[in-house]
């Protein structure tokens, strides 16, 4: 087969500006999101990731700018993440130019949101965001649940749900798609939790895109190969120029992750 | 001022269709692109495009719910000769029937089933998402300037169905992924992508060019 693997940008928005939280608290301003979207589609980014950081809790009506002006430039996939709670949320994404729109809260909260959503837009454009943090008592909930917890709010917020059980639940009605974030690792260059990866994408047909705590390229390698993952996302690694795209996909190639290099070598 | 219809039934990214072959067209000059549910326009049109996502069922309701829309196309695509590209369940919908949960008929211009994929390895992920490269069986002016095969460029795909031809002759293109998985279907002047053009960067730029330069 050769479908390839993908490699993912993730871009966070917060008021119409690119930051990028260590563990989703201390922010950096880095540019403006069109800008870089526009930057890694050149390098051969093969899809974007843009989430709405400040959507939870705060007005959001920049994304749908910065998501349009985005899809004027860029013809290829664009997930929008963040505060997406409602059919008319992800009709607006989607009409502003989104492919894809990421959840989270509202699907912790509402399962059967998801179930409406992908009804109404087909589950290729339905992700379900599954934000996980390794339990804090491992005993917690009896002997058939998983290591991890799912969370919301950015990480603020513990659901007591299973992160595995969640997994599958979402994926019976009707996520194309699953976002895995480890809670404990994002923001910390640490590596992706390879075993949380495996752990759900090995329970799911659908396709896994790991996320959180990428520092190094062989990083991105062990999420496809250890994790699993039919895609890897980053921000940090390449939003402050530690390495470029190219390098990432070369890397990738050269230690058997079969990629895509159209434009990039 | 020639005319590109894309065909607005509730069922498609109609936005990021638009942009890229705006993008196409502005190279071009003397094209105009338009996304409409409106019949009488696509009467008028010059080329026809037909989008759609979701389940086939879904898309097929969607389409014959637009009072006069598949008469239209039926005018036009097979009386008319005029050029028309579906894309993913667009394309699908060219079809005889799509077998996706239930049995709902299509358009009948390409003689064939949509079916699920059946990956040979099951570690293989369903739906079949993201790049693949695409190897042309059947040579096509829309394939001009896109070289294929296992270093060829990518296209972007994202389904769990494929439409499988009763003819060789209609298949144009196929694509890897535990075996062999329809790409492109074509006949005359009517042409079909299961991947992407408008999320497909070079290649599918390339391709929508190629469709608003075709004179079939």
């Amino acid at each position: 087969m050769s479908l390839k693997t993908r490699l993912i940008p993730c871009l966070d928005v917060m008021g119409g500006r690119v930051v990028k939280g260590v563990q989703f608290v201390d922010l950096r301003d880095a540019g403006d999101p069109v800008e870089a979207a526009i930057a890694y589609d050149a390098a051969g980014a093969d899809e974007l990731t843009f989430l709405d950081i400040t959507a939870s809790h705060e007005g959001r009506d920049t994304i749908f700018d910065v998501v349009a002006r985005t899809a004027e430039h860029c013809f290829m996939p664009v997930t929008v993440g963040g505060g997406v709670r409602s059919i008319e949320d992800i009709r607006k994404l989607l009409l502003a130019g989104a492919d894809k729109v990421a959840i989270n809260s509202a699907a912790v909260n509402d399962p059967d949101f998801i179930s409406r959503a992908a009804d109404k837009f087909g589950n290729q454009c339905i992700v379900v965001s599954v934000d996980a943090k390794q339990r804090l008592d491992q005993r917690v909930g009896g002997d058939n649940r998983s290591e991890w917890e799912i969370f919301t709010h950015g990480g603020r917020k513990a659901s007591g749900l299973d992160a595995v059980e969640f997994a599958v639940a979402m994926v019976e009605r009707g996520a194309g798609e699953l976002l895995v974030t480890s809670m404990d690792r994002d923001g910390t260059k640490s590596g992706f939790d390879l075993k949380l990866t495996r752990a759900i994408s090995d329970a799911v047909e659908v396709p896994v895109i790991a996320s959180g705590g990428v520092g190094s390229l062989q990083d991105l390698v062990d999420g496809v190969k250890e994790g699993h993952a039919s895609a890897v996302l980053a921000a940090s690694i390449f939003h402050f120029g530690t390495f470029t795209l190219p390098q990432a996909k070369a890397y990738m190639r050269d230690h058997g992750v079969a990629v895509r290099m159209d434009g990039v070598a | 001022m020639s005319l590109v219809t894309i065909i607005d039934y509730g069922a498609g990214n109609l936005h990021s269709a638009a942009k890229a072959f705006e993008r196409m067209a502005d190279g071009l000059g003397g094209i105009g692109i338009e996304v409409t549910s409106d019949p009488e326009r696509v009467r008028l049109a010059d080329r026809i495009m037909l989008p759609g996502v979701g389940a086939f069922a879904d898309c097929k309701a969607g389409l014959d719910a637009v009072a006069g829309m598949v008469e239209v196309l039926e005018e036009r695509v097979i009386r008319g000769g005029v050029p028309f590209l579906g894309v993913c369940v667009g394309m699908q919908l060219m079809a005889s029937e799509g077998r996706e949960k239930v049995v709902t008929p299509g358009l009948g211009w390409i003689p064939g089933a949509v079916e699920k994929i059946a990956p040979s390895d099951p570690a293989l992920k369903i739906p079949h998402m993201g790049w693949n490269t695409i190897s042309i069986t059947r040579p096509h002016p829309l394939f001009a300037g896109i070289p294929d095969g296992p270093d060829g460029l990518h296209a972007y795909f994202v389904h769990s169905y494929h439409l499988v031809t009763e003819s060789a002759d209609t298949l144009l293109a196929t694509t890897d992924y535990g075996g062999q998985v329809t790409a492109c279907v074509g006949r005359d002047n009517m042409f079909g992508t299961q991947f992407h053009p408008e999320k497909s960067q070079a290649l599918g730029l390339r391709l929508i060019e190629n469709f608003l330069r075709w004179t079939p």
